[in-house]
């Protein structure tokens, strides 16, 4: 099944792109979809922030099994204001 | 109104909208760009979002504070790309009967839009730039 991925900031510098569609198995978490991310992105391998998780604009837990068209975003820490 | 914008935020658009004939207080909260952080001479903040996600973020915290807080109305504009030194990045705007929860409501929103919303501020300063608070570890929002 096919996600969408969305980068933003410094995640989004790292991959080089604000947006990806990314095949996983069925069945996959977000904290499996991460692990498959830092494979095909070398950059993102050392990336030991602590990371947020967005599915379909609600945070979600690494947990969280994925379904066909998701939208999913990474989100490094945040800092508006 | 709980809006991400890209253009200057008008703080007048904000305080007419939650003026209320039954509101005895508006408090506002104005962020703006320092031209120093940390020993850095800072040149300006350049301001990226989850738009869509961080409108949505921004209203959740707001009936978040209209269950605590006794308030009328709320407004939050967050600006996106370049803000220049002294300009604002974000206006908060609340009314209510009494100035305590137009206060305590105002603060609590200028401290959650730190902690949950997916906003995320480059600092740009002489000498390099930085995505701030990439460097450190994040608090996870309440839920």
């Amino acid at each position: 099944m096919k996600v969408k991925v969305k980068f933003f900031a410094f995640l989004r510098e790292r991959v080089g792109t604000g947006e990806i569609t990314k095949e996983i198995n069925e069945g996959s978490t977000v904290a499996d979809l991460w692990a498959t991310l830092k494979k095909d992105y070398p950059k993102l391998a050392p990336v030991e922030m602590r990371l947020l998780y967005a599915v379909n604009r609600n945070y979600v837990n690494p947990d969280y099994a994925l379904k066909e068209s998701d939208e999913v975003v990474f989100v490094p820490p945040v800092s508006g204001g | 109104m709980f809006r991400v914008i890209r253009e200057p935020i008008d703080l007048k658009e904000l305080v007419t909208y939650v003026t209320d004939p039954s509101a005895g207080a508006i408090a506002t909260f104005i962020g703006t760009t320092r031209n120093n952080n940390e020993g850095r001479r800072v040149i300006a903040l350049d301001y990226e979002a989850y738009p869509e996600m961080a409108e949505k973020e921004l209203a959740r915290l707001g009936a978040e504070a209209k269950q605590r807080w006794n308030i009328q109305r709320m407004a939050i504009v967050h600006r996106i790309g370049p803000v220049q030194i002294t300009e604002p990045s974000v206006i908060i705007a609340v009314s209510a009967a009494h100035r305590d929860d137009a206060f305590q409501a105002c603060r609590f929103a200028i401290e959650e839009i730190k902690k949950s919303v997916p906003i995320w501020k480059k600092e740009v300063f002489e000498g390099g730039e930085v995505w701030i608070g990439t460097q450190s570890g994040q608090r996870l929002p309440r839920r």
